[in-house]
């Protein structure tokens, strides 16, 4: 008699890998979608040709800077001031590239590019969590991609979405706060410990001190400041 | 003008932010103390990314029981770190925002 075995496939292969990493995106989508639509609409509606608001979000594929550019543009605001507006709006991008940098530098120069392209604020902080609770397990990278692509992918097809609907979603239905929820849901699987607790805190408060600065300044601001005082907090209980 | 060269350009810069950390600390080992500040930089970055959307409301500070997001954002924090899944939180975030406004007329 042949006995078989079923082979359940372990979470280590790349497919895995990449299949958990979209599989776990996938709630976060709903967050992500509305805010390709109003893109979308916001860009036809000052002006941008279709093709062109298409183009934004392949080529630059970052949210708020999108959105920032867009009223720019739909202002007359000059070229120069749009592109030092884009750079400032994703400074923070830069703590993202540090923070996951340690865990990619064994990938090949190829995979480094295609990361950081889709490393957008959801995707690092899906990516982050991931390599933070699975320490030493091969391939998360793949994970990292599969989040990236979910992402992508639903940030290009809700940008036609909303290019070609054309209509604003009615401003009763609050949908923009899908998007803060997400985050919190991000939240609280990165408090770890006190100092964690501390970082978060200072960051939330500077951060709303600070609303009143342009361009996401205030987040940097806080992000910073979140950090120091989580910083300040370890070298006090050593 | 044509908006060409300033998307090419904007996206350019943007994929350059995100690529920098990656590239330049490819090869080093990173001081503790660094790995320790960037291991704060997610707990960081999302409370400072989601408290003004839930204490802001209109260009102002609103740390009130009339402000709907806060007391959704609140509920779906609670949901977050009882059951640790990103839908529940979601849905019942939304749904206490559409209630509250819905109470609210």
């Amino acid at each position: 008699m042949v006995v078989r075995y079923s082979v359940t496939q372990p979470l280590t292969t790349a497919r895995a890998q990449f299949f958990s990493g979209l599989k776990d995106t996938s709630p976060l989508l709903v967050g992500a979608a509305p805010f390709g639509i109003i893109y979308g609409v916001l860009a036809i509606a000052v002006g941008i040709p279709q093709v062109m608001a298409q183009a934004i979000s392949l080529i630059v594929f970052a949210g708020s800077a999108q959105f920032v550019a867009t009223q720019l543009i739909g202002a007359g605001a000059s070229g120069l001031v749009i592109i030092l507006t884009t750079f400032i709006v994703n400074l923070r991008h830069a703590l993202y590239s540090a923070s996951i940098a340690p865990y990619v530098r064994e990938l090949p120069r190829t995979w480094k590019w295609v990361l950081s392209y889709l490393l957008t604020d959801e995707a690092y902080a899906i990516a982050i969590a991931h390599y933070r609770d699975n320490a030493g397990e091969p391939n998360r990278h793949w994970y990292f991609l599969g989040a990236g692509i979910a992402l992508w992918g639903t940030w290009q097809a809700s940008t036609a979405v909303g290019i070609f609907l054309g209509t604003e979603i009615p401003h009763e239905w609050s949908l923009d706060f899908t998007l803060a929820l997400t985050f919190i849901a991000l939240l609280v699987p990165v408090l770890r410990n006190r100092t964690d607790v501390i970082a978060a805190l200072v960051g939330g408060f500077v951060a709303v001190a600070a609303f009143g600065l342009p361009y996401k300044l205030g987040l940097i601001l806080a992000a910073l400041c979140g950090i120091g005082a989580g910083l300040l907090a370890w070298r006090l209980r050593k | 003008m044509s908006l060409w060269p300033v998307v090419i350009a904007a996206g350019a810069l943007t994929f350059l932010i995100r690529l920098s950390f990656i590239a330049l600390l490819a090869n080093r080992e990173m001081p503790p103390v660094v790995q320790r500040a960037l291991g704060l930089v997610p707990p960081a970055v999302l409370t400072a990314i989601v408290f003004p959307e839930l204490l802001v409301l209109n260009g102002q500070i609103a740390a009130t029981l009339d402000n709907h997001r806060l007391i959704a954002g609140v509920l779906a924090m609670m949901v977050a770190w009882r059951f640790k899944k990103i839908m529940p939180t979601i849905v019942v975030g939304m749904v206490a925002l559409w209630l509250l406004q819905w109470l609210d007329r």
